[in-house]
């Protein structure tokens, strides 16, 4: 729920971020980006998407620590450091952009940020939610501050600054490339050293700390390498959004996988994918804020492993959903018709020559199914070769139809003799307890029922146990 | 008011037939003057025990008698504010390996990314080390742990997939697969099923058998005098402590459920409303 909420929100500043762009046309140099034709624009394309790599990383531990706030947190407190390294340098050295600097600044207040939440969490009764909202807005806030003063010294050129709200992928050079794939490298290397060792953290901190693991210290490591990662994509994303890069993939990823180590693969290729389409559709419209396009691509993933991924999917669990409904509707109809057919006597004629056709009023009576609904699960019976209709006087069972409908019935009637006899629920109440269940139930589990019932030794002919209770 | 904890603590003392006063090097675990406050209330007060080797432990007590604490002050997961824990004769930091914590199903989040085995595994860490990956070697050992508690068809499951009768079962697989010496178990037995509580019983007999030592915080009075031979009655301090067929008496019942400890109770309110004035 919480990481939804951080993904809508980031979707709605990515938005908001777009929408104050002017709105760049689309040029035709289409090609040259998508090919790499462009050095610049292959740089700053494979920046992106190793960037999208380490972010997708270390937002994965981040996810599973359930520390996204927190990440939050420290990038929002990056803000103020970047304007004061900037003062800072301006003041010493004259020039003022080199993005060393300006990150290393970031860094410093970032981890500051981190610290005061500590801080707050530990000497007072300030809830964890409350210090971190505390410290991102108060760290934003100065950093918002600190910029327009520095927007108004005279002395120094400020161009490029406010790049680092909302990322611009363009001001990229040679030198800002190699610290991006040196981050990534480290964030690759230190998730696969400490892949255990994470792992064991994210899952169960008291056990870890319980074998005398550092926990501590294995939660600073974690956190210097978000700092790594959210210093060296401040300038692509921006400050706002740079904790969308982390937690979106790793979200996206979590949808399609319950592997630790896939998730962590998954969330790489998420976050290269995004941040490599993100920042080329935002080179083919220089207007577009990168940071925003690069989120909302990612966003794009995300919303496609919502309705896609296998198993938390939308669309997975609607269609087994409806897949199960089905199931149970065929073997509604299967008993009822059996129950009918019943009713001259135990082990009937269930198919073949001379068996009576089992009129529509009687079914419909079984389930209060309406006429319509009626049709509607047998023409699918129907096409399942399962029954067959004989006009306005009813419908019969197929041979594969009265196997079914004797397995069906007999799997009930087993449940329902199980319920009686082993968990005392009155005869009465029993059928629809049995309703509830029955239906998923394997074929483990009635070789079970079968051995565990003495009454199941003595059925009709056909198999078929009488029913524990008077059938409707 | 330090008159009426010293007598206290007297009479506790002469209920389990006077205190060892040095710390015995043979002993799975002994406890000193252990005290262990929350926000300077006191959860545990004044805790003494001596625990002999090979036994099945039980720790019983009210809802917030500090059973869980003690468990965690004696692992160092909760910081103590006096008093001393040794392992073996050791402090606990030198003893780790041959402890085995089995922590509380509620503890973590069981719709974590992870199989059935890797949880398992887990209890192989502390051999590995740093750095190094979870091996075959590891798997086997994780396997053969799962083997014991029934779930070895399990393996490959994702854990959310599991009854919570089944997750208990998974925590006390990694612990086996620690293999330690003296294990610490925080309610195992709490709302399971049938199987899993036949199934732990087992184990616990298992591990007596091979002279390990299990602590186990437990809650249903009606099973204790079949689970465990030894016993520690608790409800802040130890109100009694020993072999169960000597402490579980109906006297010592009462005084641990009875309400008997007014005094005690009313002494850590008032510590802690003036702890309260003075922040």
């Amino acid at each position: 729920m919480k990481m939804c909420g951080g993904t809508l929100c980031a979707l709605f500043f990515g938005l908001a971020a777009v929408a104050e762009a002017s709105a760049g046309s689309l040029r035709d140099d289409f090609s040259s980006v998508v090919f790499l034709r462009d050095y610049n624009t292959r740089l700053v394309l494979i920046s992106t998407a190793l960037l999208g790599v380490a972010g997708g990383l270390a937002g994965s531990f981040l996810l599973l620590r359930k520390r996204s706030l927190m990440g939050d947190a420290l990038s929002h407190a990056t803000l103020p450091g970047i304007v004061l390294a900037f003062m800072f340098a301006v003041h010493f050295t004259g020039g003022g952009r080199s993005f060393a600097v300006l990150i290393t600044g970031a860094a410093v207040t970032g981890i500051l940020g981190c610290v005061v939440v500590l801080l707050i969490r530990g000497l007072t009764r300030v809830k964890d939610d409350a210090a971190m909202g505390i410290v991102l807005s108060v760290f934003y806030g100065a950093g918002v501050v600190l910029l327009s003063v520095v927007q108004h010294m005279p002395e120094a050129g400020t161009a490029g600054l406010e790049s680092f709200l909302y990322g611009k992928t363009a001001s990229m050079v040679r030198t800002d490339f190699y610290l991006v794939s040196g981050a990534a490298v480290i964030s690759l290397f230190a998730s696969l050293a400490l892949f255990k060792e994470f792992r064991l953290l994210c899952f169960d901190e008291e056990y870890a700390r319980s074998m005398g693991w550092p926990t501590h210290a294995l939660d600073v490591l974690m956190l210097l390498l978000v700092t790594l990662v959210t210093v060296v994509g401040l300038q692509a994303v921006g400050v706002v959004l740079i904790i969308a890069f982390l937690i979106i993939p790793a979200a996206s990823a979590r949808m399609w996988t319950s592997r630790f180590g896939w998730m962590l693969v998954l969330a790489a290729g998420f976050g290269g994918a995004s941040g490599w389409l993100g920042a080329g559709l935002s080179a083919l419209a220089p207007g577009l804020p990168a940071g925003a396009v690069i989120v909302l691509t990612a966003a794009a993933f995300f919303v496609l492993s919502l309705l896609a991924g296998p198993d938390r999917g939308i669309v997975g669990r609607a269609v087994r959903a409806a897949l199960l409904k089905r199931r149970i509707e065929r073997q509604h109809l299967l008993r009822g018709i059996y129950e009918v057919l019943e009713e001259t006597g135990p082990a009937p004629q269930l198919a073949g020559e001379g068996t009576p056709v089992v009129p529509w009023a009687a079914l419909e009576r079984k389930r209060s199914w309406t006429p319509r609904e009626l049709r509607r699960v047998v023409r699918r019976a129907y096409r399942q070769g399962l029954v067959e209709t004989m006009g306005r006087a009813g419908l019969r069972l197929t041979d594969a139809g009265a196997r079914a409908a004797a397995r069906v019935t007999r799997n009930h009637r087993l449940w329902e003799i199980y319920l009686v006899e082993h968990a005392d629920i009155a005869p009465t109440h029993v059928d629809r307890d049995a309703d509830a269940v029955e239906h998923i139930l394997g074929a483990d589990i009635i070789r079970r029922l079968e051995a565990t019932l003495p009454s199941a030794a003595r059925p009709a002919a056909d198999g078929v146990p009488a029913s524990p209770h008077p059938i409707r | 008011m330090r008159g009426a904890l010293g007598t206290e603590r007297a009479w506790a003392g002469a209920l389990r037939g006077g205190l060892p006063e040095e710390h015995s090097p043979d002993s799975p675990l002994s406890v000193h003057d252990l005290t262990v406050a929350y926000h300077r209330k006191p959860v545990i007060w004044d805790i003494d025990l001596e625990i002999p080797e090979g036994k099945l432990v039980g720790i019983v007590g009210p809802n917030g008698a500090g059973k869980s604490t003690l468990i965690k002050a004696c692992l160092e997961l909760v910081p103590r504010s006096s008093g001393e824990v040794r392992i073996f004769g050791e402090p606990y930091r030198a003893q780790r390996k041959l402890v085995g914590y089995v922590p509380q199903r509620e503890s973590v989040d069981w719709d974590f990314p992870v199989s059935v085995l890797d949880v398992v595994a887990m209890g192989t860490y502390g051999r590995l080390g740093w750095l190094r990956p979870v091996n075959r070697r590891c798997k086997g050992l994780a396997m053969e742990a799962l083997e014991k508690v029934g779930l070895a068809d399990y393996a490959q499951r994702q854990i959310s997939q599991l009854s919570g009768g089944q997750q208990q079962r998974v925590f006390l697989a990694r612990a086996l697969a620690q293999d330690a010496r003296i294990y610490f178990m925080d309610e195992p037995f709490a709302a399971v099923d049938a199987a899993t509580e036949r199934a732990i019983v087992g184990i616990l007999h298992e591990l007596k058998r091979r002279g390990r030592t299990c602590l186990v915080v437990h809650h249903d009075l009606a099973t204790v005098e079949e689970y465990f031979d030894w016993l520690v009655m608790l409800n802040m301090r130890v109100v009694a402590a020993g072999p169960t067929a000597e402490v579980f008496t109906a006297e010592n019942l009462r005084k641990t459920y009875g309400g008997k400890l007014t005094l005690l109770s009313e002494a850590a309110a008032a510590v802690s409303k003036e702890a309260g004035t003075v922040e």
